[in-house]
């Protein structure tokens, strides 16, 4: 049986404010989800949540269980490494709590593989504070990778890397889920990314899940002007899915900015 | 990649031995000097004869007079080294040492009562002083994990209990001095500058005994402390209990200074400048920096004892006294030496 996500009825509150509403929702497994709407709408919050970092009301199941922070592979927006670690270091701290004085073959092979995998293997003994935030980046998402997650939640995990490695990783990510059957849920801002690497897209805004679907099924000329405040053209590309061409802000106000954790 | 790293690996177990044959050196050139000085032939006839020896003047002077001294040193720095090491990583501040949360000011308190009020304790007259200041050391700590267990064991909060404390007991040690006779005065300042020369065999016992007990979890801890390297926030997407660890780790941190400081004093400075030099010689694995900031810590601190002997014999000057001077040169090397890339 495929391997399931289920959020009910989820809210979470900071302070006062609620920042997540009533999200319901149940998502397959072996796919990738984007998870999109803007600023203060709640993905952060969301993915927290099911990483399990905040305190929620409403059930968040996988496989009809409670999460298990051994099933999951989070990322999370702010995870810049000021230490003074090698990039294989990092990658090995991935299964930190697998390791013992010397490092087992098979777990020293596993960081070999994902590294190649990643096509970062000339960075390995680099330190990370001489690496780029775009290269952290992919390192720390390797690290993840490492743990072999059923459940993949990555927020913003490609907003420092440039086109060419944003197109690379998200590759990496559909190889992945196509090898291991996994979910991966990925907080994105860019609507052309998610249009063209996501099987489906949750959107947000207010806290509150808005839409979930095909993108194209999800993400219309109206939708972008009531959830973004804007006006876009739908350009057709030679793939098939539309390129969207933002044209003007309808009004700013329209969307109040909440904080996210 | 898989080559890189062993080398990486025997290049780190090198500097180790490195450093224990270091220590094991400092260590023979501390019992060569002493009021009475000693050639190193007889040391070594000493050491080999033991402690029940024929000739009973080198016997008594080895192993009743240098030889705790020696060890306790050892047994100090070492402590403070990994004290500070931990703290300085649970933390994430390189300015962290056992002392920020104000372990000494407490120890120091706990002294300057046993000094003032000891005859009404009901405890070997020895005993009183070092019981005192390892029992003040542990409610400090007791304060701050209060704190920390109310508010949440952030570093912040960690820090601004620990400043509270420290605040605390060094109003309580000033009151207590203010209230002292001038002879009672000077016994506690004495005690503040940290000296070996307090060290005994018993001493040498509990500290040893303190020391061993922590290790069993500091060696388990090792991969959570390089993990929390990484940031509160990726450690904890990593399914590292960060309050946890860092509970813990601040408990064994006290108990560490608590046995280091309840014998000898306040010793200031091993505990900050020892963590710096191990990360800058092996990095941030604290399989390899734990162990080298203990050695560090004991090879600053019996090296401080070696030339506070050279330079005074026959009136010994305090190592407490000797590590502050000689911490201020050591921090501006290892600041030269990381540069820009940083001290955390």
């Amino acid at each position: 049986m495929t391997a399931r996500l289920v959020l009910r009825d989820v809210d979470v509150q900071h302070g006062r404010a609620k920042v997540l509403s009533g999200v319901s929702a149940s998502i397959k497994a072996g796919q990738i989800v984007g998870l999109i709407g803007p600023n203060g709408a709640g993905k952060s919050t969301l993915l927290n949540a099911i990483a399990g970092q905040l305190s929620t009301k409403g059930k968040i199941l996988w496989s009809g269980k409670p999460v298990d922070a051994r099933d999951i592979g989070f990322m999370p927006q702010q995870c810049q490494v000021r230490a003074d670690l090698s990039v294989l270091e990092v990658i090995l701290l991935g299964r930190h709590e697998q390791l013992g004085w010397r490092i087992a073959d098979d777990i020293m092979s596993a960081a070999s593989r994902i590294l190649a995998f990643f096509a970062i293997g000339d960075l390995a003994a680099r330190s990370m504070q001489t690496l780029s935030g775009g290269q952290q980046q992919l390192v720390l998402l390797a690290q993840r990778l490492l743990r072999e997650p059923q459940l993949l939640l990555l927020d913003e995990a490609t907003s420092a890397l440039d086109v060419r490695h944003q197109m690379h990783v998200l590759r990496l990510l559909k190889d992945y889920v196509a090898r291991t059957g996994a979910l991966v849920l990925i907080a994105v801002h860019d609507l052309n990314l998610a249009a063209r690497h996501s099987d489906t897209v949750m959107l947000l805004n207010g806290g509150r899940l808005v839409g979930h679907g095909a993108f194209d099924t999800v993400i219309t000329p109206d939708v972008l002007r009531s959830v973004y405040g804007i006006d876009a053209e739908f350009i057709p590309s030679q793939s098939g899915i539309s390129v969207i061409l933002p044209l003007s802000p309808t009004s700013i106000e329209a969307n109040p900015m909440e904080e996210t954790p | 990649m898989r080559d890189g790293y062993r080398r990486a690996s025997a290049r780190r177990n090198f500097v180790l031995i490195g450093a224990l044959i270091c220590l094991a050196l400092v260590m023979v050139l501390d019992l060569t000097t002493g009021p009475s000085g000693m050639p190193l032939v007889d040391v070594w006839h000493g050491l080999l004869a033991g402690p029940a020896g024929d000739d009973r003047m080198v016997a008594t002077i080895l192993w009743q007079l240098r030889m705790p001294q020696t060890v306790m040193g050892v047994l100090v720095g070492a402590c403070l080294g990994l004290a500070g090491l931990q703290m300085q990583t649970i933390l994430g501040n390189p300015l962290a040492s056992p002392f920020t949360l104000g372990f000494s000011a407490a120890a120091g308190f706990g002294a300057a009562l046993a000094i003032m009020f000891g005859s009404l304790i009901p405890l070997p007259g020895f005993i009183v002083i070092p019981a005192c200041a390892f029992a003040m050391t542990l409610v400090a700590c007791a304060l701050v994990y209060l704190i920390a267990r109310l508010r949440g064991a952030t570093p912040e909060i960690l820090i601004l209990g620990g400043i509270a404390v420290l605040f605390f007991f060094q109003s309580l040690q000033s009151l207590l001095q203010f209230l002292a006779s001038p002879e009672v005065l000077q016994q506690i300042i004495f005690w503040l500058f940290g000296s070996l020369l307090k060290s005994s065999w018993t001493s040498v016992t509990v500290t040893a005994a303190i020391a061993c007990a922590c290790l069993p979890f500091i060696a388990g801890s090792t991969w959570a402390l390089t993990t929390l390297r990484l940031g509160d926030a990726n450690a904890r997407s990593l399914g590292l209990s960060v309050e946890k660890i860092r509970r813990h780790t601040f408990l064994i941190v006290a108990l560490l200074t608590a046995g280091a400081v309840s014998f000898v004093g306040t010793i200031g400075f091993v505990g900050l400048i020892a963590p710096h030099v191990a990360r800058a010689m092996v990095g941030e694995d604290h399989r390899f920096s734990l162990p080298l900031a203990a050695m560090t810590g004991a090879i600053i601190l019996i090296g401080a004892s070696v030339f506070g002997k050279f330079i005074s014999p026959a009136a010994v000057i305090p190592v407490g006294i000797i590590t502050a001077v000689a911490g201020v040169p050591m921090l501006f090397a290892v600041i030269a030496k990381r540069g820009q890339r940083g001290l955390a």
